[in-house]
């Protein structure tokens, strides 16, 4: 089966500071791909030259048939494919709930108001959050919020998900509620890339797990790897990790 | 030259004036909002030139005194259109390009000071540039406008008196003209200062109220 996300040899800088080097994977259909590694390595650059938020020096990124490289870049045909998800939400402020899930539908696909609250209300009862649907983001708890904002990404119908850092903010507590969103997704066969540091949820969840150091991949392989790590790198990060 | 005291012909004088206090002011805010808000738009635009001349009309406006500004338009044209212009339209014109230059300023800041993360995270939902401005940024900028703007305001109400420099009879040059003929400086400018509070004051208050519902629906 042809992957959903194929990057080759990508190079990125900041100025003349190298980010990523050489970076090389591929995330097939239904997919669920774990990005860990030590703060600083690369892991959220990554996934957003993978969204075209960052633009890349070297090598090619495909997604979902979108060449990343391409000057010619279709950025919102890009963005309809995929969904993304942030350490600190970004919900609208200015928005309910519900308002926050209805406006893309809307806007990019000009979904009749009725048919997007159906579905706000659809995505909303998928992460557990379907009375909330008239609240205003700043009264839910940060876990509740990070459920809307992935129920917005979902409402887009993506083919992929990028979740970077997603539960990073929240308490222990929260954070289960927000993975356990994660991992229905999962079994549900969303294709997804998690940058995260739940070790336990990436050995579970992961039919991948990708350890990125100095802007590389250093290591991969399934969740199993994160038992007998090949590499000193990986043993150490995973030993001060758990 | 006979001197009386103030009386209630001098009040409904004033209050005469007053008016055209109050449409000096509503010409400059509609026309300095109407272009400040184009220009604050070019300030952030991503187009390079346009930032560029942005800047530059900015610049120039709030480097130049109202006052200078006025004379040009009332003196300066006149040299290149013949007679001389009305001075309602230069003291319009004029009040109009001030209160641009400085809406435009204070705008980008409030549409600069909602968060990057807010327009990435509606481009990251394909929202188109545009989209992402309507829906996301400029509301979430209204509210930060809110207390600036009605400042300013308050500001440009009490700069038109400085239209009276080129022959425009508003307020305070109503009350100098009054003053002139019954040399009761304290009474008369008392009056005027408390015109001048009574047009401002309703602005500051609905400011507070609107900076209330507007916090209200952000809650
Ligand atoms: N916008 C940026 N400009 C300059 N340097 C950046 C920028 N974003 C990230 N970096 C740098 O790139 C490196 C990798 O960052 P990042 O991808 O965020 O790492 P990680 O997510 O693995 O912690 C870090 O050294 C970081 O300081
Ligand atoms: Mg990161």
């Amino acid at each position: 089966m042809s992957p959903i996300v194929k990057l080759t040899d990508v190079h990125k800088y900041f100025g003349t500071y190298k980010v990523l080097e050489g970076v090389t994977f591929e995330v097939p259909r239904g997919g669920v791909a774990a990005i860990i590694g030590q703060s600083g390595s690369g892991k959220s650059t990554a996934l957003r030259c993978i969204n075209a938020l960052e633009a890349i020096q070297g090598g090619t990124i495909d997604v979902c048939g979108h060449a990343i490289q391409d000057p010619e870049l279709n950025r919102r045909a890009l963005r309809c494919d995929v969904g993304m998800v942030f350490q600190s939400y970004n919900l609208f402020p200015h928005l309910t709930v519900e308002q926050n899930i209805m406006l893309a539908p809307t806007c990019v696909k000009l979904m009749r108001k009725p048919q997007a609250r159906d579905l706000a209300h659809q995505v909303l009862a998928q992460v557990g959050l379907a009375e909330k649907a008239e609240h205003y983001p700043e009264q839910l708890s940060g876990g509740q919020q990070q459920r809307v904002a992935i129920a917005r990404s979902l409402a887009m119908k993506p083919k992929l998900m990028l979740f970077d850092e997603v539960t990073s903010a929240l308490d222990p507590q929260l954070t289960g509620e927000v993975l356990k969103v994660m991992e229905e997704l999962a079994r549900g066969g969303m294709t997804m890339i998690l940058v995260t540091h739940e070790m336990a949820f990436a050995r579970k969840v992961a039919s991948q797990v990708i350890y990125m150091h100095k802007g590389t991949v250093w290591e991969t392989g399934s969740g199993t790897m994160l038992d007998s790590p090949r590499t000193a790198e990986l043993r150490s990060f995973v030993n001060n990790g758990l | 030259m006979t001197t009386s005291a103030f009386s209630i012909v001098h009040f409904e004088f004033l209050c005469w004036a007053a008016l055209w206090t109050i449409g000096l002011s509503a010409i400059a805010l509609v026309g300095g909002s109407l272009l400040g808000f184009v220009i604050a738009l070019a300030r952030i635009s991503s187009n390079k030139s346009l930032r560029w001349a942005s800047s530059l009309y900015i610049q120039l406006v709030q480097g130049t005194p109202l006052l200078v500004l006025l004379f040009l338009l009332y003196y300066g044209i006149a040299v290149f259109v013949g007679p001389t212009i009305p001075s309602i339209v230069a003291a319009g014109a004029g009040l109009t390009i001030y209160a641009s230059g400085f809406l435009a300023e204070i705008w980008r800041g409030c549409i600069e000071a909602v968060p990057k993360s807010q327009w990435e995270a509606a481009e990251c939902l394909a929202l188109r540039r545009s989209q992402r401005m309507v829906h996301v940024i400029l509301p979430q900028a209204l509210r930060i406008a809110t207390p600036p703007t009605v400042g300013f305001v308050v500001q440009v109400v009490k700069n038109t008196s400085l239209a009276s420099v080129i022959g425009f009879i508003e307020l305070a040059q109503a009350g100098k003209l009054i003053n002139n003929s019954i040399f009761e400086p304290f009474t008369v400018f008392v009056v005027v200062a408390a015109i001048y509070f009574g047009i401002c004051f309703p602005l500051s208050a609905w400011s507070r109220t609107l900076e209330r519902t507007l916090n209200v629906a952000d809650r």
